[in-house]
């Protein structure tokens, strides 16, 4: 599946194993290790070195992930604006923890550092939806749109305004 | 001619392979080569049209920059063409982005022919068949939603320049900023971008753009404000066969969003700054390293650069000069310290983000080792404008040592978030006030917390400082990258200090031991500071938390004074500004264990008042740790030993029932 990634560089570009590791993980929406091991070969580079820098980088994930992925902003203006108390909602709501995956493999929940839509703060994406100026009593209402499978998901609300 | 690069006649050779020098200020004064009449013409209505001046149809903005997106302008577009199909008006919907004025977003503009352009704010799907019958079939003003008029406001309709939000600011990088289409290069081109590319390629020799933008005086917008001039000049006066431009837009202050912005909203001024600045150090290839949380950035940045390569403005022997030059855009992967120039060109290099040592510094040997330069993506916003309306008028605007405009991105509590383009040397007073609109809910003013997490919290007493790189450090904040966050009487200090040491804790790449083990000290000491007496179970916690309070202050300095790169070097500011201004509240937490702002969640006490509840249940299925006990119907109580203070039942209680303190 990921064979045609390796098309798309050659071989004397250095500079290759970050665009390669990112396109792995757009088809697998994680770097299985079967891949970071052709990866390596295919840069030259020992296992170790490519593990490095998976490791080193917030967006390389080594484990598969949800359906969905929810990332909850916890950047400076949505930490004012009570963005840890969203956070600990949506932790209670599905009873994970940040960082960790449903056990219907539904939901993921990851925090970002800031995704730079502050003037809305606080904001939660769903995927590529995105959802500001939430409140706790929204969360319910927005996650039963990606609860049902086969239905597709409403594009992005901006809940209250 | 529908484009730029159509020839207007069979004299007109410009292509890519072959340039014409005189391309761009042929595009807006031509033809320049020959005198034809009809293709002066051509240009003129051409110009004319791109600039939406003339146009047969009515033309619609909407701001679709991720703000804009957020706030659903994808569905405000989508009922626009519903709304239009259903009355079968023919209208031109035109892509634009942010204006900054992001807390009234969606911003639609709609411009008939022959008339002035109107800006309409708050625009949702719902109101918009009432916007279009007004506007379009009525032809009036919707005043409901005004925001103002592009040309001379009167009476009821203000121009848009007098709108509080936009009075007090100054825009040269965000000039184009919700005004022009951000994906067509032709509109650009008309509102007269790329002639500073022209003039510094055409009438410049290298060293002279670099002695411009050193009298400019401007200085690296990411933080440290070091002399872009000086920094182009080491680089161009160093002898190698490649050397390399790189633009920083790894924007990864939590709340700062202005490179954003830019990117989405008027790419190619910034790739016209880039162009520039490699002609003048000698740059064949160049880089933009944007975040992957940005993708509507990235794509821009993408469309950008081919359409360039198209125009010959990128690419071999650009407009005809022999110099060449080629652009490549690079996504992190997510890591705030590749924010810092070394560990980006580490990044680049498909290595772990990691600073080095300085020297040598980048403009010797940067990326693969060859002299290279970073600015930042609102220092390239600039340069364009300098090189054309001269060093003297940039260095008019602004202070004796800080010269131009700042951009900063309001956030947090205050009634206009966005972003606000101001010239140095006004106060935080006027950005809070005047164009931030001050604070909501009539809440009282706090602290503002600029430059993130290298940054500090500024209280009241500092408040009429002016802006510029020199007063903030003196009060112990810096310019950083230009996120202004403001706090209100509801936050807390302490809770603001851990939360920026977390994010460096975070964030600390671990190469250098002060950076690594000393800001994990430095968060276990103030994660102790807001603790109950009933989690402080040993007598041993109870010395730790003071003792750790009084070493904080030294600890702090050792981490500025050792750290290895500017992450490390300014991780303990946010601390040290609470210290310096927020000891009071620093003080309450550590003897009183009391928290007046009410976020320290240990702190709180969470009571139920029987006189309001009328046992609803509500709050009883919400509690996660049945710490919520009574019969229906009767009031409830809260059971503090089984509270964990996650404040759901003070969330959903209808009837305001629950109390904090």
């Amino acid at each position: 599946m990921h064979s045609k990634i390796f098309l798309n560089y050659s071989r004397e570009d250095k500079s290759c194993l970050i665009p390669m590791l990112q396109d792995v993980q757009n088809i697998y929406n994680y770097l299985p290790e079967p891949a970071l091991h052709e990866i390596a070969e295919f840069v030259g580079l020992p296992f170790s070195r490519v593990y490095g820098v998976a490791t080193f980088y917030n967006q390389f994930r080594l484990a598969p992930l949800g359906e969905n992925i929810i990332r909850v902003c916890r950047g400076t203006a949505c930490h004012v604006k009570n963005s840890a108390n969203i956070l600990f909602a949506l932790e209670t709501h599905l009873g994970i923890k940040a960082g960790e995956t449903t056990r219907d493999k539904k939901f993921t929940l990851e925090l970002v550092n800031c995704i730079g839509a502050c003037s809305i703060a606080p904001v939660v994406t769903i995927n590529d939806d995105y959802y500001g100026r939430i409140g706790i009593k929204d969360i319910p209402k927005i996650l039963k749109n990606y609860s049902q499978p086969a239905v597709k998901p409403e594009q992005s609300t901006a809940g209250k305004n | 001619m529908n484009k730029f690069i159509d020839p207007c006649c069979e004299h007109c050779w410009h292509t890519k392979e072959k340039p014409c020098e005189l391309f761009i200020a042929c595009c807006t004064e031509g033809p320049l080569c020959h005198q034809n009449r009809s293709c002066e013409e051509k240009f003129k209505s051409l110009n004319n049209h791109l600039k939406y001046i003339e146009h047969d149809q009515p033309v619609i903005f909407i701001g679709k920059g991720t703000c804009g997106l957020a706030s659903g302008a994808q569905k405000v577009e989508e009922a626009v063409k519903n709304e239009l199909q259903k009355l079968n008006i023919k209208a031109h919907i035109e892509e634009t982005g942010c204006v900054g004025y992001c807390s009234r977003e969606v911003i639609v503009d709609i411009k008939l022919p022959g008339q002035e352009r109107i800006s309409y704010c708050e625009v949702t799907p719902k109101i918009v068949p009432k916007l279009i019958q007004k506007t379009l079939v009525q032809k009036e003003i919707f005043s409901e939603k005004l925001l103002g008029t592009y040309g001379k406001g009167s009476g009821d309709i203000p121009n848009i320049n007098s709108v509080p939000f936009f009075k007090n600011q100054r825009k040269i990088v965000l000039e184009n900023c919700g005004v022009i289409n951000p994906s067509s290069i032709d509109v650009y081109i008309a509102f007269g971008g790329f002639k500073g590319l022209d003039k510094a390629l055409r009438l410049m020799k290298p060293p002279e753009v670099v002695k411009e933008i050193s009298e400019s005086g401007l200085r690296g917008r990411g933080g440290a404000g070091f002399p872009t001039g000086k920094k182009w000049e080491l680089a161009a006066n160093q002898k190698s066969d490649k050397k390399y431009l790189i633009c920083n837009a790894d924007e990864g202050d939590p709340g700062a969003f202005m490179d954003r912005s830019v990117l989405e909203s008027d790419p190619y001024r910034v790739v016209e700054g880039m162009i520039i600045g490699a002609y003048a150090i000698g740059a064949c290839e160049g880089y933009i390293y944007c975040r992957a949380e940005y993708p509507l950035a990235i794509k821009r940045l993408e469309e950008t650069i081919k359409k360039c390569e198209e125009y010959n403005l990128l690419g071999n022997n650009i407009l005809g000069s022999g110099f060449s030059f080629n652009l490549h855009v690079k996504k992190g992967a997510g890591a705030f310290v590749c924010g810092e120039e070394t560990a980006l060109m580490a990044s680049i290099e498909g290595k772990r983000g990691m600073p080095r040592p300085r020297p040598p510094f980048p403009s010797v040997s940067g990326l693969w080792g060859k002299p290279s330069v970073v600015n930042n993506v609102e220092t390239f916003a600039n340069i364009s404008s300098i090189i054309v309306r001269g060093a003297g008028w940039f260095s008019s605007i602004g202070t004796k040592t800080s010269k131009g405009t700042k951009v900063f991105a309001l956030s947090g509590k205050i009634n206009n978030t966005g972003l606000v383009e101001v010239p140095m040397g006004v106060t935080l007073e006027d950005v809070v006030f005047k164009a931030g609109g001050g604070i909501p809910n009539a809440k009282h003013f706090k602290a503002v917390q600029i430059g993130g997490p290298s940054g500090g919290c500024l209280p009241e007493s500092v408040i009429s400082t002016q802006v510029d790189y020199e007063s903030l450090k003196s009060v112990g904040a810096m310019m950083g990258s230009g996120g202004f966050v403001v706090m209100d009487e509801d936050t807390c200090m302490v809770d603001i200090a851990k939360f920026f040491l977390t994010f460096i804790q975070n964030e600390s790449c671990g190469k250098c031991v002060p950076c690594r083990e000393g800001t994990k000290r430095m968060l276990e000491i103030i994660k102790r500071i807001p603790t109950s007496y009933r989690n402080t179970k040993l007598k041993t916690d109870e010395l730790q938390r003071f003792k750790g309070v009084v070493h904080l202050q030294r600890l702090a300095s050792v981490i500025q004074d050792t750290s290895l790169c500017g992450l490390g070097q300014s991780a303990p500011n946010p601390v040290l500004s609470g210290l310096r201004y927020f000891r009071e509240e620093y003080e309450e937490h550590l003897y009183e264990r009391k928290c007046s702002a009410g976020v320290c969640k240990e702190l709180l006490i969470y009571t139920i008042d029987n006189a309001i509840c009328n046992g609803c249940g509500v709050c009883v299925k919400k509690c996660s740790s049945d710490a919520i006990a009574g019969e229906k119907g009767h009031a409830h109580y809260i059971i503090e030993d089984k509270c964990i203070k996650c404040g759901l039942c003070y969330e959903s209680c209808r009837f305001n029932a629950i109390n904090v303190n």
